[in-house]
């Protein structure tokens, strides 16, 4: 029988390790994606801020995580803690810590958009019915600015999965690692592994980003007015 | 809803004395004074640029004025112990662009303002709501959104849910300044049933036919102040300022 190599993924040992590097990932991609979510609302109220000192932080912060590459911060704050602090932080720990102020900081943006996006009648329909700034606030204004932050922050959502993989490189045990490590192991035996673990790798993160992106077309179709 | 005002006494709704109000150096309202009665239907004419718009702003609190007092029921605003949120429950304002809340049905839009400022109940603002809603020809629309609704019902939605406030008077900012011609006659139906019923109402309008109509006094508005005053009837007819009667005329072709 020639080898096609198949049988990498049939060892049960191989799939236990694998799931277990998929749940790695979400684990960090999960806790990012909900610290982001909250603190980015927040951090998007403080955007829409009319003091431009307030505004200024806010903008270098954002900045910040735009212009440098995630490596460079997962890096800066795995290696930079332990020369600061003299300890080394946890893998994990550093990848959710820097995860989540990339997702703040690009939430926040997305939801300082859609709150400047709602016309200011809105808002004064709202004062000359007598409703006070916090009741237009939560009956008028962040109602129509979460429905035009969902397709965006999804979108944020499912980058945010797929750039997990860079936490390798801090030494976490996520699938990507797993995977090469299982690669290496069968190099010998079975020169075809690599296709059929990066195969597997490939159809992992599609099963997990496609029913996001999935949601956010339901959430449009159901949220339009 | 007639309101019975007695012979001697002059109950004003709407008191305005000495109005200032500029934007830097431009004096957008220049000494503005009027008396609104209860169940009079004002109009505010004049050409763009003259105030009218900021004159409605500034009594419902949408604009800060410099100079002189407005009274709403006898009270002043921005005095001590002038509650903004109670005033605007007595004033109702229609706007020139609908601006019914989109993410809401018809009569959330309607039920929004009675059930969260003035904390009534939900079945009774919903019988007042279906009885506004069929005077203005639209009961069947209460579960549409705004997206579903030609402009004109948009805008007798926005009176509905301005009405439900049961408010002492109601400012009308060129309600139908934006809608397509075919559709503005629904609305002046509408206001013009309201004024005989003996609404308050202060009304900014382009319509002069529809002024005519509905008035019980008009005013001419140029530079900031009221340029002249009188019943729908001898402004018309005798405009006596000179302002007034070039305006007029650009209304009329040969």
């Amino acid at each position: 029988m020639p080898n096609s190599g198949f049988s990498v993924l049939l060892s049960v040992n191989n799939m236990r390790r694998l799931m277990i590097g998929l749940g790695g990932t979400l684990e960090i991609a999960l806790l990012s994606v909900a610290i982001s979510v909250v603190a980015g609302l927040f951090y998007g109220l403080l955007m829409t801020s009319k003091n431009r000192v307030i505004y200024g932080i806010c903008r270098v912060y954002l900045e910040a995580f735009r212009i440098v590459p995630m490596l460079v911060w997962l890096f800066l704050l795995f290696f930079g803690s332990a020369i600061a602090f003299g300890t080394n932080l946890d893998g994990f720990f550093v990848s959710v810590v820097a995860f989540s102020m990339w997702g703040t900081a690009e939430m926040g943006d997305i939801v300082r958009g859609s709150l400047i996006s709602i016309p200011q009648h809105q808002r004064q329909s709202g004062e000359a019915l007598g409703l006070s700034f916090w009741q237009t606030q939560r009956f008028i204004i962040i109602p129509q600015a979460l429905r035009r932050i969902a397709p965006s922050a999804i979108n944020l959502i499912t980058r945010m999965v797929k750039t997990t993989s860079l936490v390798v490189f801090v030494g976490v045990t996520e699938i990507l690692r797993v995977g090469k490590q299982i690669i290496e192991f069968n190099m010998m035996t079975n020169p075809m592994a690599s296709f059929w673990i990066y195969g597997f790798i490939f159809a992992a993160y599609f099963m997990v980003c496609y029913p996001i992106s999935k949601l956010s077309k339901k959430l449009e179709a159901k949220w339009s007015y | 809803m007639t309101m019975s005002t007695g012979a001697a006494e002059r109950e004003y709704i709407l008191e305005i004395e000495g109005l200032k109000k500029s934007y830097g150096d431009m004096a957008v309202l220049d000494g503005i004074n009027l008396g609104i009665e209860s169940g009079e239907a004002v109009v505010a004419i004049g050409p763009s640029g003259c105030g009218k718009t900021t004159l409605l702003k500034c009594v419902n609190g949408l604009e800060t004025h410099q100079e002189g007092t407005i009274k709403i029921d006898g009270r002043e605003i921005g005095a001590d112990g002038f509650d903004w949120r109670q005033a605007r429950q007595k004033i109702g304002m229609v706007f020139q662009s609908y601006d019914l809340f989109p993410h809401m049905t018809v009569m959330g839009n309607i039920l929004l303002g009675p059930m969260q400022v003035q904390k009534r109940k939900r079945e009774e603002v919903t019988e007042q709501a279906d009885a506004l809603l069929d005077r203005v020809g639209l009961a069947d629309r209460k579960n549409d959104f705004p997206r579903q609704l030609s402009g004109g019902q948009k805008q007798r939605i926005a009176i509905v849910r301005a009405l439900c406030m049961n408010p002492d008077i109601m400012l009308f900012d060129e309600v139908t300044a934006s809608l397509d011609p075919e559709m503005v006659r629904e609305v002046l139906d509408v206001m013009l049933g309201l004024a005989r019923q003996g609404m308050t109402m202060l009304i900014v309008t382009h319509e002069m036919e529809f002024a005519k109509a509905v008035a019980d006094r008009v005013l001419f508005m140029d530079g900031g102040i009221i340029a002249e005053e009188g019943s729908a009837r001898e402004f018309f007819e005798k405009p006596t300022t000179e302002r007034a009667q070039r305006f007029l005329n650009t209304f009329y072709f040969e």
